[in-house]
Order: structure tokens, then sequence, then C-alpha cells
């Protein structure tokens, strides 16, 4: 199964660093929503795959027993795709307002600000 | 008594949601922004003197102890940080009170630029890695929005450059904390680095190191990832340009400092070798490519890339003084190049242009200007008796007892150019005549017309702290030592941390 997510992660790097590199905006934040999944599925993966272990202290028990899943990664998977969502949701609404200031969905046409 | 650690973040993160209470009333959010800094001030001063005192501050959050809840901690470089954050953040309230337009103040700039010192001083205190991501993302969100206060169509280019490049940094240090996390089952930084020793596979930690080197150059725009920089820093509000120039790439130089002095400090020869190419290239790609340009705030933005080189170059030789050089370095950049913007804006307040070629003579009508510009530029360029010669000479001094000559020179080349384009800006600016047709078009721009002297005056403490630091360095020396010795040795940061435990 690692082995399987470890494909799935790099496929959607590539995939993410492809969009990035095209010269449309649109797919360009196409890219980041992929890259910010890719990080998340990365620290699930890498944080160990366990089935069917929740994390519960039984009834009446300080610890609980036997090996459980770690629920941590969990947590940060969370704070990771609501602080994604939040900036990608920032970086479509700024799409949206290049698009309409440049008249345009091209980055060859934004180059007024470089040198 | 340890509360003191988190009123850095708590203070700025209150004015913020009281001004934006207050989103109504420009007045209020005004005097907010100026007493909060004035707060942020009072507390971080008073946590520098209490971390000078006591030694490294460890605040358990919810009081779950370290390594597994998150600590705040407090260690002479973060609380040297907080302390910069406050004078810059004062600064610019006081700057903005006339520099800033009423139309900007209702998109909620004030409430923003709370959020963003709040993001920064989380950065600059947190133990915990994930934590240290989640500030980042504090911080840039804020960034991302005052970057595109006003709309006009040059902020919303060099906001798709500056928030791409971001975000991709946001990813690989977050790819870097998944795998971290995987290899150690810990987030605590001082447990990092206790737990990466027992590690017995060299190159993985070393794989997870580039993630975090690339990561962090990008936020400090160090060479080769710093193109989304001279890209957008010239687009916002001066006062905006300024906070961003002083603050957000040295929370990129403070990550380097923490992480490869504290947690990957197992290769040094690879890493840190890696790091000194980085500085040397970045000193020299920013200040040639400061050379080629003639708009002040361009200038003024390469010249942010050739300095981060200079600090990265204090890590990267990674002795005890080039250690003390590099956090001296960035104590003296902050405040100089934060007050270098400031002085642009004011240029553009009387003239109505940064574009070099458009300006001149303002020797002959605002001398004052002109010495107070000359005061952190020839600062930056390292002319003693100012606060930038000290910086330069003791990393050239930590270069040449390594014997590296070839970035001991191209340091001091890159001093001779920064002095080339400071004089070149005070020749076009201050020295020639006018020329025909550039003038008339003063207060105009700025909008708002209100006393040019809440513009100069934040200026003017900036200098006089250039001056100081200058003139009577002992004491920050004294401070930056104390930062590099416990950089140097890490035990003493895990010590405060975990408490003897290891667990």
């Amino acid at each position: 199964m690692e082995t399987l997510m470890a494909f799935a992660v790099g496929g959607l790097y590539a995939a993410a660093v492809y969009m990035i590199l095209r010269r449309s905006i649109v797919k360009l934040v196409i890219g980041l929503i992929l890259l910010s999944n890719a990080a998340n599925l990365l620290i699930f993966t890498a944080a160990g795959m366990d089935r069917g272990l929740p994390p519960l202290v039984p009834e009446g028990a300080l610890v609980p027993d036997g090996p459980v899943a770690d629920p941590l990664a969990q947590a940060l998977i969370l704070t990771a795709i609501v602080i994604g969502f939040g900036v990608l949701a920032f970086a479509v609404v700024l799409i949206h307002r290049a698009y309409e200031v440049v008249g345009a969905d091209d980055m060859d046409q934004m180059k007024d600000t470089d040198t | 008594m340890t509360t003191v650690v988190a009123l850095p973040v708590i203070i700025p993160l209150l004015a913020g949601a009281v001004s934006l209470a207050l989103w109504q009333s420009r007045l209020a959010q005004r005097a907010i922004g100026v007493i909060g800094t004035l707060a942020l001030m009072w507390v971080s001063v008073d946590l520098l003197l209490a971390t000078w005192r006591e030694g490294i501050l460890v605040m358990h959050m919810g009081n779950w102890q370290a390594p597994f809840g998150i600590v705040l901690v407090s260690d002479m470089l973060g609380a040297i940080m907080v302390v910069l954050t406050a004078i810059i953040g004062l600064a610019v309230a006081v700057y903005s009170l006339s520099g800033v337009s009423a139309r900007h103040e209702h998109f909620g700039y004030y409430p923003l630029m709370h959020l963003l010192l709040a993001g920064v001083n989380g950065a600059f205190l947190t133990g915990d890695i994930f934590n240290l991501y989640v500030w980042f993302e504090v911080m840039l969100v804020a960034s991302f929005a005052l970057l595109i206060l006003g709309g006009e169509r040059a902020q919303m280019e060099g906001a798709i450059k500056y928030v791409t490049l971001n975000l991709l940094s946001s990813v690989l240090l977050l790819s870097g904390i998944g795998l971290l996390y995987g290899l150690t089952g810990t987030l605590n930084m001082a447990d990092l680095a206790v737990k990466l020793d027992d590690v017995d596979d060299p190159g993985i930690i070393t794989v997870i190191a580039m993630l975090f080197m690339v990561s962090f150059g990008i936020k400090a725009a160090a060479f080769p990832f710093f193109f989304w920089l001279p890209a957008s820093y010239h687009t916002p509000l001066v006062a905006v340009s300024a906070l961003f120039a002083g603050l957000l790439t040295k929370v990129g130089v403070y990550a380097l400092f923490r992480v490869f002095t504290l947690i990957f400090d197992q290769d040094v020869g690879y890493t840190h070798t890696l790091l000194l190419w980085m500085a040397g290239l970045t000193m020299l790609t920013g200040v040639l490519g400061a050379a080629a340009q003639f708009e002040i705030r361009r200038i003024l933005s390469f010249h942010i890339i050739s300095q981060i080189g200079y600090m990265i170059l204090g890590l990267a030789l990674f002795t005890p003084l080039a250690i003390v050089g590099g956090v001296f370095y960035i104590m003296h950049h902050i405040i100089v190049k934060a007050n270098l913007f400031l002085v642009s804006g004011v240029v553009h307040r009387l003239k109505g242009t940064h574009e070099l070629k458009k300006l001149g003579g303002l020797y002959r009508t605002h001398p004052w200007l002109g010495v107070l510009f000359m005061v952190p530029a020839l600062s930056l360029a390292g002319l003693p008796p100012l606060s930038g010669f000290f910086a330069k000479f003791i990393l050239i001094r930590a270069g040449v007892e390594v014997e590296a000559w070839w970035i001991v020179g191209v340091a001091l080349l890159v001093g001779l150019l920064t002095l080339y384009s400071m004089i070149k800006i005070w020749a076009e600016v201050f020295w020639k005549a006018q020329p025909d047709g550039g003038d008339g078009q003063a207060a105009a721009v700025s909008g708002q017309g209100g006393g040019l002297w809440l513009m100069v005056l934040p200026i003017v403490g900036l200098a006089l702290m250039t001056l100081f630091i200058g003139l009577y360095g002992q004491p920050i020396y004294l401070l930056a030592e104390r930062a590099a010795h416990e950089m140097l040795n890490p035990a003493l940061y895990i010590e405060a941390v975990l408490g003897g435990r290891t667990t």
C-alpha cells in the first residue's frame, strides 16, 4: 500500500509542477491545488498507514491496549487542508481579479513588473 | 511567569481583532495601529530583557509538557527578532498615519498589518516545526492581502508570482515536515534535534535538510529562488514595501538559522558548503541586478537579495564569530532597509514618482532629506562609523579567520557595488538638476496630504538607531554574541525545552 501511495504522491507532484509551468493562470491554480493535496497525502503516507487500529483508550484504562494508529498525522493534514483551502480561495480570487485587470489568461502578458 | 513569551503574539492579534471590530472608524483604527505597536514594543523589550537575565524562556501551551504539547520558546535570537519586528511595526504604523490613503485604510490596511506582525512574531517564537509552518501561513495570507491592497495592474501581476512561489515554498516545507515526522515521530524542534542524532541513515536526513533549505531559501529570497521578490516588492504601498522589506525575507533567514543550527547539524560539511555557495551567488546576483535598475524601489528590492547573502554567509561559515556577524547583520539590515523604503516613500510624496530619470534637485529643496537618505544608504554599503560597517567587518573577519578567501573577496566586491548603487540614487535623486516636466505633481499622488512630519519622524528614529549601532555597538554585539552562543550549543535549547528529559 505504501508503494502505491508513494507513486500516487509522486504523480501528483509531477502533474502539479507541469500545471504550474503552463502559461494559463487557471492551470497555474489547478497546479497549486494538486500540489497542496500531494503534500497532504505525503504526510499521510510518511506517518505510517495502519488499518483498523483506532487510537481509543478503553473505559477505565489509562493507555490503549495494543498498538494504535497515529492520530497526530491526521490532525496535521486537517490543519494543512484548512490552511490550503483558505490560501487557494485567495488564489482563485486573485487570478479572477488579475484576469479582469489584465484582460488575458496568459502569464506571458504579465511581465511588466519583471525586470 | 512565562506568559511574557506569548504576549508578542497575542498583542498584535488582539489589536488586529479590535481594529477589525472598529471597521467603520478610521480614526480608531489608526489610534490602535500606534497603540498596538507601542504595546508590542513594550512587551518585546521586556521579553528581551527577561531572556537576557534568565536564559531561554519556555512556555508550554495549555500546560502540555514538551515534546507532547506545543511550546513557545524565547531564546536570544528569537527575542532579538521580536524586538526588531516591534521597531519596524511601530515605525511603519507611525508612517502610515500620513503615508496610507483613506482608500487603502478602508480596505483593511490596519487589521492586516497587525495580523502580519502576529504571524512574524509567532514564527520567531515557536518551538514546534509544524507550528512554524502555521505561522508562516498566517504571515503569508496577511502579506498576500497587503500586497494587492489597491488593486492596480502591476500589483496583480506581482502578486501572482509572489503567491505562486510562496505557496510552492510552503508545500515544500510541509513535505519536509511530513517526512521528518515519519522519520522521528515528533514535531518539537528540540526533540527533533535529539532524535535525529539516533537516526542511522544520513542520506534521508540530508534529503529532508535540502527540502528545508529550498523552502526557506525561497522565503528568504536567496539565489536561485529569489525571482518573486523583484517582481512584487516595488508594487504595493510604500508602507507595505517597507514592512515586507524589513521583516518577511528575514523570517526565512531566521528559519534557516534556527533549523541549520539546531536540527540539521549532522552533515555540516555538505549542507553548509551548499549554503556558502548560495550566499556568494545571492550577494552577487542581487547587487548586479540592482545595478541595472533605474527605479528607486526596484534598486532597493534587489539590494534586499544581496544583503540576504551576507546573512546566510554568517550561517554558512559556521564559526562562532561568523554566526555573531550574521545575527548582527540581521539587526542592522532590518532597520536600515525598512528606513530606505520609507525614505523612498517621502521622495514619492514630494515628487510623485520613483523613476530616477524624472527625479532630481531634491538636495536643493530638501537638504535634510538628503542627509536622512545618506545615513541608511551609506550604512547599507558599509561605511564607518555606521552600523553596516561593523556588520560587514565581523563577517569578513570571520571569513578571513577560516581563510575562505573567495567569499571574502565577493563580500568586499559586493560592498563596493552597493556603494555604487547608493551613490547612483543619491546623484540622480538629490544631486542632479530637476529634469523638465517631472515636477509639480507632488502630494496629489499619495492622496492623503497629512503632515509630512509624521512620515519623517520614523525615518529620523530609525536613522538614529543606525547611528547608535554604529557608534555604540558593544551592547548590540553582546546580544548577538549571546544569540550565537546559544545557537552553537543546541544543548542549551534542548535542555530548556525538554528539561533534561529525552523521551
